[in-house]
């Protein structure tokens, strides 16, 4: 019986592994072949060498990453927080509201926000009109705003596109808690931030890893929303990668950049995983 | 009664002549293509590039489905080197492709190009005698002109002072942030090369080093690097100046009247887009009809109307249901016709220094202050963190 239902497990267990082996094993290791060698095959180390070049555009893609997935976790928190406590009925609704523009293409979200943050766009004209006005009513001088372009456009398009990876995580975990925590510290005295503090925050920080990773993974390759958003000034790793293949036809070039930045990803990763570590431990 | 049965034998005479004529007059010309009914045809153009029915347009697709029973897949790219690396790469099948001159020479180099089978496209005797047999294809067996066009400079004349007339006001710091740029490597150096006087199919590396030094020059006050992107920017005069094909100028200009365009005097890039079909096509025969109907005259006016270039096909050029029939933008007369040079296939060489230069020119634009800072001190904060973190264990384990 015992020996059967590991059979069974391992059956059932087989389509993933097949997957996995087939689209995540056999890329990296083609992606490391090419990163390690030159259009003829040879084994070499100048792709690696050449990466040195692309130090600020790593650190630069490192950090507005980093922007973004912060300031989706300080948007998120909250919210995912308020959901939690809210009724069956209400929680599937406001999840469909998170939801709803995850099913519109990604791609031609970011082109909207090119045309609304054009300097004759949507946003750009409603803030001039309103910066005109207190120049006009205090003769302050107060410069037009200029929204496209700039970092700033291109941390505003990634926090978009990834909130809800943020939100989601966060939100099933806080919905897991056992309510009976909560109820404990609360019958030993704590107030509300002590309980905030001592066991919703910590119990939560599972969801807050994970959806850490699934909001700072892809904000720092992307190439998409640096293009249409960020003008010359905001060249990301992604964007340089994406040439490679596109258009430099530079597949070696631009597997070792992959690679390298695989590894980067990699660690900043197991950096923030020894946030979860312990802590939490102690107190469940 | 006798008239009734007499009439009813004419009739018939009438409608069997009608029906066998066809197949009687056109035997030996017209070849029989009904076995390739319900194929699939896929074919892979630049966007914006096809009459596709919009606003009552025809729909050349649609047209060419019905007519054949042949199942269209259309499918678009941005640049030259995007649809070679999707070719080259072998990732996906076409029957068709449209590529310029400088990258057909380089497909044929390659042997990635099919020959044409000119009995299947009868049509191509309206191609333009001067447009046939271009350096790219002396024997012309790969390839039949599809448009011709020049680069030129678009500029909104709400936003720019005086007519330009030169590349030079690419360089004005006072249209800072306000400048578009083609995002393709072989058209912006060519505005560089053009401006400095260079042929831009030259081999001497340091003329490069020249190109790209005026290219980073101009680099802070480029707002973007664009290809389809330019129409959005453009028509809503988010920008001022853009370098771009004079044919998508006229597309532009029937949004936005306060743009103007000029061909700059140092000179500009004249090219040639045509049909191809690549060697690994599944479905050439198809393909080469296909070809064939591009060239037919309704076909063939549909889509110079739609695409707004300049067209190879002399039945277009006379046609009265031609709108752009004599426009000066398109064709220019003789006297103004500006300085033109072509894109050569460059040498691998030169062209792996260009693709290193534009990966320069690429990341030239970040300035990194903001970003050095703040990683360091969010990694401060953490390594920080995780001391205080690690001691406070220490602390709790001792109190255990």
């Amino acid at each position: 019986m015992n020996k059967k239902s590991s059979l069974m497990s391992r059956l059932a267990g087989a389509p993933y592994i097949v997957w996995a082996a087939l689209f995540i094993i056999v890329p990296l290791c083609m992606v490391a072949y090419y990163a390690f060698t030159d259009s003829n095959g040879v084994f070499t180390l100048n792709n690696l060498s050449d990466i040195g070049k692309y130090a600020d555009t790593f650190i630069l893609s490192i950090w507005l990453g980093l922007l973004a997935t912060v300031i989706c976790l300080v948007v998120a928190y909250p919210l995912a927080y308020i959901m939690a406590q809210k009724g069956p009925e209400k929680q599937s609704s406001m999840t469909m509201l998170i939801m709803l523009p995850m099913w519109m293409n990604f791609l031609l979200r970011t082109y909207s926000w090119m045309t609304i943050l054009e300097d004759n766009g949507l946003l750009t004209t409603a803030l001039n009109f309103i910066v005109d006005n207190i120049n006009n009513l205090m003769g302050a001088e107060l410069s037009p705003v200029h929204l496209i372009n700039t970092r700033g456009a291109v941390v505003v398009g990634m926090v978009y596109n990834f909130l809800p990876y943020m939100i989601l995580p966060i939100y099933t975990v806080m919905l897991k808690t056992d309510r009976s925590l909560v109820e404990a510290a609360q019958d030993l005295g704590g107030n509300k931030l002590d309980v905030f503090r001592n066991v919703t925050i910590p119990l939560s920080v599972p969801g807050i890893v994970s959806g850490f990773t699934m909001v700072f993974v892809p904000s720092v390759s992307t190439f998409y929303i640096s293009q249409k958003l960020g003008g010359t000034g905001t060249i990301l790793i992604g964007d340089i990668i994406e040439t490679q293949f596109q258009t430099a036809n530079n597949f070696h070039l631009g597997a070792s950049l992959s690679f390298v930045l695989m590894i980067l990803i990699f660690i900043c990763l197991a950096v923030m995983n020894r946030f979860s570590d312990d802590d939490g431990g102690v107190i469940i | 009664m006798m008239l009734k049965r007499l009439s009813a034998i004419v009739l018939t005479v009438i409608i069997l002549c009608a029906s066998l004529s066809p197949a009687v007059f056109a035997q030996g010309q017209k070849k029989d293509y009904s076995h390739l009914k319900g194929t699939t045809l896929n074919v892979y153009n630049w966007g914006e590039y096809i009459s596709d029915g919009q606003e009552g347009t025809l729909d050349v697709n649609k047209a060419f489905e019905e007519k054949y029973g042949i199942q269209v897949n259309y499918t678009n790219y941005e640049s030259n080197e995007n649809m070679y690396n999707k070719l080259k790469s072998g990732g996906a099948n076409y029957d068709i492709v449209i590529p310029s001159d400088y990258m057909i020479a380089k497909l044929i180099e390659e042997n990635m190009l099919a020959e044409l089978d000119f009995s299947n496209i009868p049509n191509y005797k309206y191609i333009v005698e001067k447009y046939k047999n271009l350096y790219y294809d002396p024997e012309n067996k790969y390839s039949v002109p599809y448009t011709v066009g020049m680069v030129g400079l678009i500029y909104n004349t709400k936003m720019v002072e005086g007519a330009p007339d030169s590349w030079g006001v690419l360089w004005d710091e006072k249209y800072a942030g306000k400048i578009l740029m083609f995002n393709n490597p072989r058209d912006a150096f060519g505005i560089a090369q053009f401006y400095l006087g260079q042929s831009v199919n030259t081999t001497d590396l340091a003329e490069w080093d020249e190109a790209i030094a005026l290219l980073k020059e101009q680099n802070p006050l480029v707002a973007s690097y664009v290809m389809d992107e330019i129409y959005n920017k453009m028509e809503h005069g988010d920008a001022a100046l853009a370098p771009y094909y004079a044919g998508d100028f006229l597309t532009m200009y029937d949004v936005n009247p306060d743009l103007a365009f000029v061909y700059p005097k140092e000179g500009v890039n004249f090219f040639v887009d045509a049909m191809c079909i690549p060697k690994n096509a599944e479905n050439k025969e198809a393909a080469e009809l296909y070809i064939n109907f591009m060239l037919e005259e309704n076909v063939a006016v549909a889509n110079a109307n739609y695409v707004c270039y300049a067209s190879p096909h002399t039945l277009v050029l006379q046609s009265d249901d031609y709108d752009l029939k004599g426009n000066e933008v398109l064709y220019p007369a003789e006297e103004d016709m500006p300085k033109t040079e072509i894109f050569e296939n460059l040498d691998y060489d030169t062209q792996q220094y260009m693709s290193m230069l534009w990966n320069e020119l690429k990341i030239e634009g970040n300035s990194n202050m903001d970003a050095y800072v703040g990683l360091s001190v969010t990694v401060i904060l953490v390594v920080a963190y995780l001391v205080y973190k690690f001691i406070k264990k220490k602390k709790r384990e001792a109190y255990y």
